[in-house]
């Protein structure tokens, strides 16, 4: 199923994330796919906060994953920009993570599409016609 | 010689650096290997993968025995064994924690586990030698941007941090916006020198009035933007002068912030640490706002900027002294708080 949703601004994002973590079960990836400054880190905030996690969700690009409990659901956070090919998922023992007790959202996830699950929500995002608005297409 | 001193034996592996260190009663540093200082390709004869833990895996003994040479020590004169128990990536944590703790086993010497960040603190003990707490501390690096409130060597109160993307992290890519290249710190503060700071006004976020918390995330976006925009017009893009207004805006928050939290704590010294701490354009407005206010400003040299070792070898003592010691079940963090 294709879902298309265009958002105008972070308020509207923010509810997009809140409703997209009602019914997340453990072991569901989500995948995102958009350009640097298209709100990837956003949405993964308003998901976080859907779950019930309190902590404050900041950019993983970094540490690669960041985990965060204390919601529903275990949430852990990949930005998987910096990898250099899939080999170093293992490495990363991301097998844990996908089929673990919680949801994975992972930013750049074109770059490890032959790792994602069959079940896989993929989340792209696409400039929109102004400055703050974006299209997404949810596939899943 | 060992001559009676407290001597440290300390590893970090919470990023992409493989790092080990002898320290001499917690501010003389013998000896500080790192792995991007140290040929290993040519050890290896290949490329080492830059993230995977199996890099540190690969690099530790060569880092340990280049450490313990340089310091002219053996593991006899080993009284501490600190290592990095987080924040950080928990596959790389682990390697540095596993070696640790089987060199405290082997040598039953205290095992002490070190807080990344408080790390990067201390890394101002070693260059200063007369540095000592009370003071503020802001850590700007890759992956961090915190204000933290020094009480005491132990006593550390964060009051601000990023709600997004670090300061670091927001140089990196918008270095990959414009083209600059990896590490985007650098790149940017040299590129920015021949541009005109004031040439783009790109919006400063400041948050809520009283908060010492910091977010780049809008700041990453803005640059796009602009040149985004910029390319529709077909107009060429003047990369040093967005680099330097971009610079510009970063700094005029990270001051900002950092001189709300020093009239809010009333403390007298500033403290500046991580890797961003090597900006000149941060470095120099920090001194003019702590000249204004009479308040005196701590930088580490570069090579204690950037993730080493030596800086948790001086964390571990101080901890040491306080009688904070931990045991061989000591685990790896993600998250950690200080």
């Amino acid at each position: 199923m294709v879902e298309k949703f265009i958002s105008k601004n972070e308020k509207q994002t923010e509810e997009l994330g809140l409703r997209r973590a009602e019914g997340l079960k453990a072991d569901t990836v989500i995948a995102l796919i958009g350009d640097l400054g298209s709100g990837k880190t956003a949405l993964t905030k308003a998901i976080a906060k859907g779950l019930g996690i309190e902590q404050q969700v900041t950019s993983p690009t970094f540490t690669i994953i960041q985990e965060y409990s204390g919601g529903r659901l275990p949430l852990y956070h990949f930005d998987v920009y910096r990898l250099e090919d899939e080999e170093d998922m293992y490495e990363l023992g991301y097998e844990e993570y996908f089929y673990g007790d919680g949801v994975c959202v992972i930013e750049w996830a074109d770059q490890i599409k032959g790792l994602l699950p069959k079940n896989t929500i993929y989340i792209n995002i696409y400039y929109g016609s102004h400055e703050n608005e974006r299209i997404y297409t949810i596939e899943y | 010689m060992k001559d009676n001193k407290l001597i440290t034996l300390a590893f970090e592996t919470s990023c992409d650096e493989t790092s080990v260190a002898v320290v001499s009663n917690g501010r003389e540093v013998l000896s500080n290997a790192i792995s991007s200082q140290i040929d290993v390709h040519k050890v290896f004869g290949g490329v080492v993968p830059e993230i995977a833990s199996r890099h540190h895996l690969n690099n530790i003994n060569y880092v340990y025995d280049q450490a313990m040479k340089e310091a002219g020590l053996s593991l006899e004169d080993v009284d501490i064994i600190g290592v990095t128990n987080g924040p950080g990536l928990v596959g790389a944590l682990l390697i540095g924690i596993a070696t640790a703790k089987s060199f405290a086993l082997a040598t039953n010497k205290p095992l002490i586990g070190v807080h990344h960040i408080q790390g990067h603190i201390c890394a101002n003990y070693i260059e200063h030698k007369d540095l000592e707490p009370p003071f503020l501390a802001l850590i700007v690096s890759g992956g961090h941007t915190d204000l933290v409130n020094v009480k005491d060597y132990q006593e550390l109160e964060v009051l601000g941090c990023t709600r997004d993307d670090a300061a670091g992290e927001a140089f990196d890519k918008v270095a990959r916006v414009l083209g600059l290249g990896y590490p985007g710190g650098p790149k940017i503060d040299k590129i920015a020198k021949e541009g005109n700071p004031h040439a783009v006004e790109f919006k400063r976020t400041l948050l809520e009035k009283d908060s010492l918390d910091f977010s780049f995330s809008g700041l990453k976006t803005g640059v796009l933007n602009f040149v985004n925009s910029e390319k529709q017009k077909r107009k060429d893009i003047n990369v040093p002068d967005v680099a330097a207004s971009f610079q510009l805006a970063v700094v005029d928050v990270l001051v900002a912030k950092a001189m709300m939290a020093i009239s809010k704590t009333g403390h007298d010294k500033l403290v500046l640490a991580g890797g961003v701490a090597a900006n000149s354009l941060l470095r120099k407005m920090l001194k003019e706002a702590c000249d204004k206010e009479g308040i005196s400003l701590y930088y580490p040299s570069l090579e204690l900027c950037t993730d080493n070792a030596a800086m948790i070898g001086c964390a571990a003592y101080y901890k040491y002294k306080a009688g904070l010691v931990d045991d061989l079940y000591m685990d790896a963090y993600a998250t950690l708080s200080l």
